[in-house]
């Protein structure tokens, strides 16, 4: 369950955004995640309220926004979008794809008082 | 005052007291710059450094093992093994004549770069050797945490089946090399080994694939014989 360290990880940036631009109360946490990142949204959501707790972002709504799965299919000379890993190319059926979008994983925003 | 918000949900600034604040930051940041400190150390060092990774039970220390009792006789080998528990592999590995530090994760389900960094400190010197990193047996977690390694090698054993690379893609679309153990297996297992490769490719169209047994030895002058191009293409880099 590497998404509660990677809850952890928000909550860090979190609390060191609060020191450097001195906000008390995070009402938004606003997540950037890939398809084929490491993350699994629902995942998050669980244990972001866990890592939430006792924190300057205790009670914030997790807002994610998922990005598209994007690659480059060597076989027919083109972006694609895929929905996942070892999906094949939905123009030729190859699998010869370099992913070259999707493995985002970024705090975006954070709605704070 | 609060304005509130318009139908767009945008916020106007100044206007109310909720700020939105824009941060693009990489969620994996610290870990990412830790790791980062970590590979500078083992260029610095012109140390190779591997992370072994694969499900528990896929044999990854007895093809250590194996390994590093072969290598040590021509460079200094250090290995770092992370486990929830015990120092049941890091004896075996001090067995050879080794060093070993061994990394407790408690509750954790993967190494990361710090706890790395700060096992290295722990090592004796290895200038111009070979560090293997033994990841905790966990087939997803280890992919997301960058630990300063040359690259990835993930372990896959002919008793787990040929679809592994379909149900675990993140680990072997990170992973450079994948080393298919117990392969002495495969005839009673029916495995098949071309269809286990083909599957990985579709992950991972780039991925190297070796076939080993870590009990008979097969296979492993090859592993060799790729740990000493990849020694040479990094020092081509430095």
């Amino acid at each position: 369950m590497h998404e509660m360290a990677l809850c952890q990880g928000i909550i860090e940036i979190v609390e060191e955004e609060a020191r450097r631009r001195s906000f008390s109360k995070v009402r938004t946490v606003c997540l950037e995640i890939g398809a084929l990142s490491h993350a699994a949204p629902e995942a998050m959501k669980f244990c972001f309220e866990a890592a939430a707790a006792q924190t300057i972002a205790d009670g914030a709504v997790l807002e994610i926004e998922k990005l598209p799965g994007l690659a480059w299919c060597m076989a027919c000379s083109r972006s694609v979008e895929i929905g996942q890993r070892a999906e094949p190319c939905p123009c030729c059926g190859s699998y010869q794809l370099h992913v070259t979008a999707g493995e985002e994983m970024r705090v975006k925003q954070l709605e704070v008082d | 005052m609060n304005c509130g918000t318009d139908p767009a949900r945008l916020k106007i600034a100044g206007m109310s007291s909720d700020r939105i604040i824009q941060i693009e930051r990489d969620i994996l940041g610290r870990n990412n710059t830790m790791a980062a400190d970590n590979r500078a150390r083992f260029l610095a060092d012109d140390l190779l450094v591997f992370n072994l990774v694969s499900s528990p039970g896929a044999g990854k220390t007895s093809l250590l093992v194996r390994a590093i009792s072969e290598l040590k006789k021509s460079r200094p080998v250090g290995v770092i093994e992370g486990d929830q528990q015990t120092s049941n592999d890091a004896e075996r590995v001090r067995a050879t004549g080794v060093p070993a530090v061994q990394i407790n994760t408690g509750k954790g389900c993967h190494l990361d770069a710090a706890m790395v960094g700060e096992a290295y400190r722990r090592l004796p010197p290895l200038k111009d050797g070979i560090l293997f990193i033994e990841n905790v047996g966990n087939l997803v977690c280890p992919a997301a945490f960058d630990l300063g390694e040359a690259c990835k090698i993930v372990v896959l054993s002919t008793t787990e089946g040929e679809d592994k690379p379909l149900k675990y893609p993140d680990m072997f679309a990170a992973s450079a090399l994948m080393l298919i153990n117990k392969i002495d297996l495969a005839p009673v297992l029916d495995f098949d080994p071309a269809q286990t490769i083909e599957y990985a490719r579709r992950v991972n169209p780039k991925i190297e694939v070796l076939t080993v047994s870590a009990r008979n030895g097969e296979g492993f002058a090859a592993f060799y014989a790729w740990i000493r191009k990849q020694a040479a293409h990094q020092k081509r880099r430095a």
